[in-house]
């Protein structure tokens, strides 16, 4: 634990690394701050839900992940197509899932997109290409390259791009899949949220490779790491592997570095780390780092406040709504087993 | 009036819907260049090209998994197992993905695919290449299972499993593949529907239910019983397990007063027992004997010919079961 940004700021020197530079312009990244201000806040009001057993099962949260999804929604286009891990609200708001639905969703309650028969790990909005948050580790990522190869098939400029974990890579699928995928140059994006730890596992204890993003060098397919706690990073990264993507170049994987600041899941112990690795962590986490670049950049301190203050109200608002929202028919346990 | 094998019968359904359809794609081991392990998709690669006939790596889990994803945004995949015994290779694709995500997704995701390919014992290819997977996929709601045994039925039910909006497995038999059967001319348009079974032999005495290669072996057994024993069987084919046509067997089951269910899967917890409990649940009144099952033995298959026939519910078996019914 010698060096505190644990990696966050300093990825390998081999790595093809994108320069933090001032990519987006400020009334670009405000947005930005203000859905990531909304997700935390979202991921933090289910916490305190799940804490007062309104929500039963397992919830995964991604505070401290954000970065990924900021980056990624304002990079690629809205009919595009993505998947997801079961630490899936972040890429689902981001891309602009109504926040009121989603609660509703992890509690169970009727108006959820899915009626609340999928929950927290199966978060999901076609009409936003949001194709499914999934609860197998790494299941989700063939399905990301078959609506690539689909649109290969149909001869659209769609892409595709899913998110997992660093402990995905350790199922036998994602390399089956990253084979076919630079084998048929599907226009694909493998984004890797490496938060080093499998869960309650850090993966310095299971992985046979150091360095993550090298394990689909084997492939030949490009690859970089990032610091994917800096949207600008990461934005520029996504749009890179984007328009490789749509020119035919095929997949991209990257690598982005993270910290997930909250449990793997909620009533998570944490026993596998100390609470001073965790407050190291803060210094590096995406809501940090966009608010000091605003804050850098001449924003008024003022100015964001009231933005926060709004995002306040909505996630407020959204939480009431939820939990006043009324549970599904009966009828609705029997109903969508097959499409009729 | 002509007569196919069953597996042209097969290519020709998939050739037809192809035309048809430009969402529908192949997808699997050796299926393009070499045309299919067993030849089922011959000259699909020299009509609809690679770009729609895809042969891909032996990687199971990936393949499936890829055309679970093309389904999920409305292609539809038809994805060929080399033999069903694989599935367990690529089962949370099949049944964790594909089979409930309708469900997960509250009904805004449909996953139009059909998993296709050759099962059952009988060619002595031993514990991993022979089993009969229909009993397994039974117990998970969201996928239809059809399992045809004539050329007829095996395009006719093709042509519905590739227009289903839901996964479908279609099973073929090893031993079903050079058999032969009347089919429409080719250019007469027909489809057999999921869910409903076919009396395929009419009798008095007692109601096999079965399907796939147990239909041939339980015809074969029901003229044999007739010209020794006098036993007039009613054979009805299922053709399709999920959904599963009930009331034709209970049908025929009122007519004849006994009901016995053959099929190459576990007898143990399978299709069979279900149908018996079935019978009993929904209709104890009609039978005059105890409904029975008949599936495969307690044991995987080996590769000894004896053996193998021993413990498959074949001729002789039927015949013993059938005989044991009627003292």
């Amino acid at each position: 634990m010698a060096e505190p940004s644990l990696k966050a700021s300093v990825p390998s020197a081999d790595a093809a690394v994108t320069e933090s530079a001032a990519v987006l312009a400020t009334e670009q990244l405000l947005p930005m701050y203000r859905m990531m201000f909304l997700i935390r806040r979202v991921e933090e009001s289910l916490l305190e839900l799940a804490e007062s057993g309104k929500i039963g099962g397992a919830m995964h949260t991604a505070i401290g992940h954000e970065g990924a999804a900021i980056g990624m929604a304002a990079a690629l286009r809205k009919d595009d197509y993505l998947t997801c891990t079961y630490r899936g609200h972040h890429h689902s708001l981001a891309r602009g899932m109504d926040p009121q639905r989603a609660i509703c969703e992890v509690l169970g309650k009727a108006p959820g997109f899915a009626k609340g028969k999928g929950g927290s790990m199966h978060f999901l909005d076609p009409s936003l290409g949001l194709m499914g948050a999934n609860g197998i580790v790494g299941a989700q990522v063939p399905h990301a390259a078959g609506m690539a190869l689909a649109s290969k098939i149909r001869g659209e400029d769609r892409i595709a791009i899913t998110f997992f974990g660093d402990g995905a890579l350790y199922q036998g699928l994602m390399h089956e899949t990253f084979n076919m995928a630079q084998k048929w140059k599907l226009p694909v994006i493998f984004y890797c949220e490496n938060n080093r730890y499998s869960e309650m596992t850090p993966i310095s204890r299971t992985s046979s490779v150091d360095e993550i993003y090298q394990f689909v060098r084997a492939y030949g397919m490009e690859s970089i790491q990032i610091d994917g706690n800096d949207v600008e990073v990461v934005y520029e990264a996504v749009a890179k592997a984007a328009e490789r993507a749509r020119a035919g170049e095929g997949p991209t994987f990257i690598e982005g570095i993270t910290y997930r600041l909250s449990g793997h899941m909620a009533g998570d112990l944490e026993t596998y780390r100390s609470s001073e690795e965790i407050e190291m962590q803060r210094a590096y986490e995406p809501l940090t780092q966009l608010h000091q670049k605003l804050i850098d950049r001449g924003v008024p301190e003022e100015d964001l406040n009231q933005l926060r203050a709004e995002v306040e109200e909505e996630v407020q608002a959204a939480v009431e709504y939820a939990l006043e929202a009324p549970w599904p028919d009966l009828a609705e346990a029997y109903t969508d087993v097959y499409q009729v | 009036m002509r007569k196919t094998t069953y597996i042209q019968a097969i290519n020709e359904a998939m050739r037809d819907e192809m035309r048809r359809d430009e969402s529908v794609f192949l997808i699997g081991e050796d299926i393009g260049h070499y045309g299919g392990l067993f030849r089922v998709t011959r000259n699909m690669m020299e009509e609809f090209g690679e770009r729609r006939v895809i042969d891909t790596p032996i990687s199971e889990q990936g393949f499936m998994g890829m055309a679970v994803g093309a389904a999920m945004v409305g292609l539809r995949p038809i994805v060929e197992l080399m033999y069903m015994d694989f599935f367990l290779v690529c089962a949370d694709q099949i049944f964790n993905q594909a089979a409930k995500m309708h469900y997960m997704t509250g009904g805004l995701v449909n996953v139009p695919l059909v998993i296709r390919g050759q099962q059952g014992g009988g060619k002595r290819y031993g514990s991993q290449h022979s089993a009969s997977v229909e009993s397994t996929f039974a117990q998970f709601p969201g996928i239809k299972v059809v399992a045809p045994a004539t050329p007829y039925d095996a395009k006719g039910l093709l042509i519905s499993a590739i227009r289903d909006d839901n996964p479908v497995l279609f099973l073929e038999h090893k031993m079903l593949y050079f058999t032969r059967g009347d089919m429409p001319d080719a250019e007469e348009q027909y489809t057999v529907p999921i869910g409903k079974a076919d009396i395929k032999r009419e009798g008095r005495d007692l109601t096999i239910a079965t399907f796939s290669y147990s239909l041939l072996q339980t015809l074969e057994a029901a003229e044999e019983l007739k010209a020794e024993q006098g036993i007039d069987i009613e054979v009805v084919d299922l053709r399709s397990i999920t959904p599963l046509d009930m009331e034709s067997v209970l049908m025929s089951v009122a007519k004849t007063g006994r009901l016995l269910a053959v099929h190459e899967s576990q007898s143990n917890a399978g299709i069979g027992a279900e149908i018996v409990a079935r019978a009993y649940e929904e209709a104890p009144y009609l039978l005059k004997a105890p409904a029975r099952r008949l599936g495969m033995a307690p044991a995987p298959i080996p590769v000894s010919k004896p053996l193998e026939e021993e413990l498959l519910p074949w001729k002789k078996n039927i015949k013993a079961a059938v005989l044991e019914m009627m003292r």
